[in-house]
């Protein structure tokens, strides 16, 4: 029937259904280059702008160029137009994607981190942030990863009220602030050629450098982090602990008053004086503050970041270690023979 | 002098280069640009660079110019140790019009190299050259300049070889190109296993080719296979095994702490979400 019909009819969606990023090579060096440079220099984070565009559900992410460090004289819109207008000319896409940006450990979750993405997203529908782990890519592994705010963070963020019951009614936690996206690299026929000639040109032993057996310095750095997070949610758990206390105490205040005023009330009753005027309970007992729960969540995600890291990084030192143990084997046996 | 310039190309450069000639318009059939670097005691190091728009007639040659200064302005805020070295060309071979070209940038700055890529293809490798423009003609008579080339090589950042090696996985068989996903830790280091194994196999062949006399022994190679052979440490396997069992036990246990706090964590999460108010 008629109305069977509607149905059947696509419904137009309102998020863009982004199964995959897609990133040419060159994207991905120039990245590399670009955190690399920025981690000799300084300690804040390098950021760019990422360009491409958008075939059925995948991202494609064409070309990149590094932002400016902030800088008050200079105003980053200006520098952008600029610069998407000179890539113009050389038919580079034009179409801004999303954004990247360094991290250390691949630990990037934090508020202005979330604003921004917010920003993009709501700007460009389908737009993602990439991050670029600098100690782990030069540890030997390249780390590239995607990200997209849900629709709960989105939800969430627009409203600004980070209480606990709006948080349960989005049933947002730190787990489902963002969704990674895979990542997919893929290079021209004509680049391939390039990466042939220069596979030539560098030594066959360059680059093994994550076959390194040390792991002290590394687990000794993530582990120190994780403890000074793990401590900044303890502070904050004792803070959400103290504000129920608060609230627990104020409820029984205010019971206790209501009942005094009822009391008294009914002795004036009796001696037949006027009752006393009813007072506003609320104005005499403010409502506690509640505390704003953005910032556990953001820590929590941080430990859960960093203890994903550390068992990765320990389940690869391990196997090193085993690969050791073989070779030692088979040097004794030798020996022995 | 000159000549004893030696350029260092970064791998990213001969990225743009390829990048910039597969857009460029349909009816050029050459792309140039500026590199930018630092040089440093006789060596150009070229970590950048970027595509600049000319159109070529028959007798004469136009680039933007100002586009050049502007995008170099640009560059310069993100990076302001990046200076102007030369300039780059596809092709496999250096016209008139490059030394038209030349003149412009040697004028920016003081020795400028001329690097060409060949992305025609021609004799099936795409060739990396680079050249210094050098005066040369009778004093009195008429100048003239010639392009000399000189040494090109590669350099690198440790990540940039990192990332290298993994853009590198898409050259698939038989010459089509594939796509690759950045690995998990674990599958590289079981790809480099494999690796390893590989190049041992083929060490093994070679020294029972030797043993068997059918190749004839290479002194060289053999000095190496020694150095090889003598790299491994030396550890008693009584202290071999008492640091790899120390070493297995603190990455055991620091697993083992780390997914505590996992499940803590998420019950901290189920718990506040709980609480009411």
């Amino acid at each position: 029937m008629a109305s069977r019909g509607g149905a059947s009819r696509r419904v137009p969606e309102n998020e863009a259904a982004i199964t995959y990023v897609q990133c040419d090579g060159l994207a991905v060096m120039k990245i590399v280059k670009h955190c690399h440079e920025e981690s000799y220099s300084n300690m804040e984070v390098a950021q760019g702008a990422l360009l491409g565009l958008v075939v059925e559900n995948r991202l494609e992410i064409t070309n990149c160029f590094p932002f400016p460090k902030h800088d008050d004289t200079m105003d980053e819109e200006e520098y952008q137009l600029d610069m998407m207008r000179r890539l113009r000319r050389v038919n580079v896409d034009h179409f801004h994607v999303g954004w990247y940006q360094s991290a250390d450990v691949g630990n990037f979750l934090s508020q202005s981190l979330l604003e921004s993405q917010y920003h993009y997203q709501t700007s460009i529908e389908e737009s993602v942030v990439v991050i670029y782990d600098t100690k782990k890519s030069a540890r030997g592994f390249l780390t590239l990863k995607a990200y997209r705010l849900t629709p709960q963070a989105i939800a969430m963020y627009k409203e600004r009220d980070y209480t606990p019951e709006a948080l349960r009614n989005l049933k947002i936690g730190y787990e489902s602030l963002f969704i990674e996206v895979p990542i997919v690299i893929r290079n021209s026929p004509l680049t391939n050629i390039m990466m042939s000639e220069l596979s030539e040109m560098i030594p066959e032993e360059e680059g093994s450098k994550f076959l390194d057996l040390g792991t002290a310095s590394v687990l000794e750095g993530q582990l120190r982090s994780l403890m000074e997070r793990v401590d900044e949610l303890n502070q904050e758990a004792i803070k959400f602990n103290r504000y129920q206390q608060l609230v627990v105490r104020q409820q029984q205040d205010k019971h206790r008053w209501l009942l005094k005023r009822a009391q008294e009330n009914a002795a004036r009753a009796a001696k037949d004086e006027a009752p006393l005027p009813e007072e506003d309970v609320n104005k005499l007992f403010k409502p506690h503050t509640v505390p704003p729960r953005l910032n556990p969540m953001i820590v929590a995600g941080q430990i859960n970041t960093y203890s994903a890291h550390i068992s990765q990084f320990c389940s690869q030192s391990l196997a090193k270690l085993y690969l050791t143990q073989a070779l030692q084997n088979a040097k004794e046996a030798k020996q022995n023979n | 002098m000159a000549l004893n310039l030696v350029v260092k190309v970064h791998p990213v450069v001969l990225f743009q280069i390829v990048d910039a000639y597969e857009r460029r318009n349909a009816d050029s059939h050459r792309v140039i640009g500026t590199l930018l670097g630092t040089c440093d005691k006789g060596v150009v190091e070229v970590t950048n660079c970027f595509c600049v728009p000319h159109k070529e007639h028959a007798d004469q040659v136009e680039a933007e110019l100002n586009y050049a200064m502007d995008v170099y302005e640009l560059n310069r805020r993100v990076n302001a140790s990046e200076n102007i070295v030369g300039w780059w060309a596809t092709g496999n071979e250096v016209t008139n019009h490059s030394s038209v070209i030349h003149e412009y940038y040697s004028r920016e700055c003081r020795e400028p190299v001329h690097v060409t890529l060949d992305t025609s293809l021609a004799g099936a490798r795409m060739g990396l050259r680079a050249y210094v423009c050098v005066a040369l003609g009778v004093p009195r008579g008429k100048q003239g300049c010639m392009f000399t080339p000189i040494d090109v090589g590669l350099t690198y950042y440790e990540p940039e070889i990192v990332g290298l090696q993994l853009c590198q996985k898409t050259i698939g068989p038989g010459g089509r190109s594939r796509q690759v996903q950045p690995a998990v830790d674990l599958a590289q280091v079981a790809d480099a296993a494999s690796r390893l194994s590989g190049l041992l196999d083929q060490v093994v062949q070679y020294v029972e080719e030797v043993l068997s006399e059918r190749t004839t022994p290479n002194n060289a190679v053999g000095r190496q296979l020694l150095e090889l052979v003598s790299a491994l440490p030396d550890l008693a396997s009584a202290s071999f095994a008492d640091a790899f069992a120390g070493g297995v036990k603190d990455l055991l246990m620091v697993v083992t702490l780390a997914q505590l706090i996992k499940t803590q964590l998420q019950l901290n999460e189920k718990l506040t979400l709980l609480t009411s108010q």
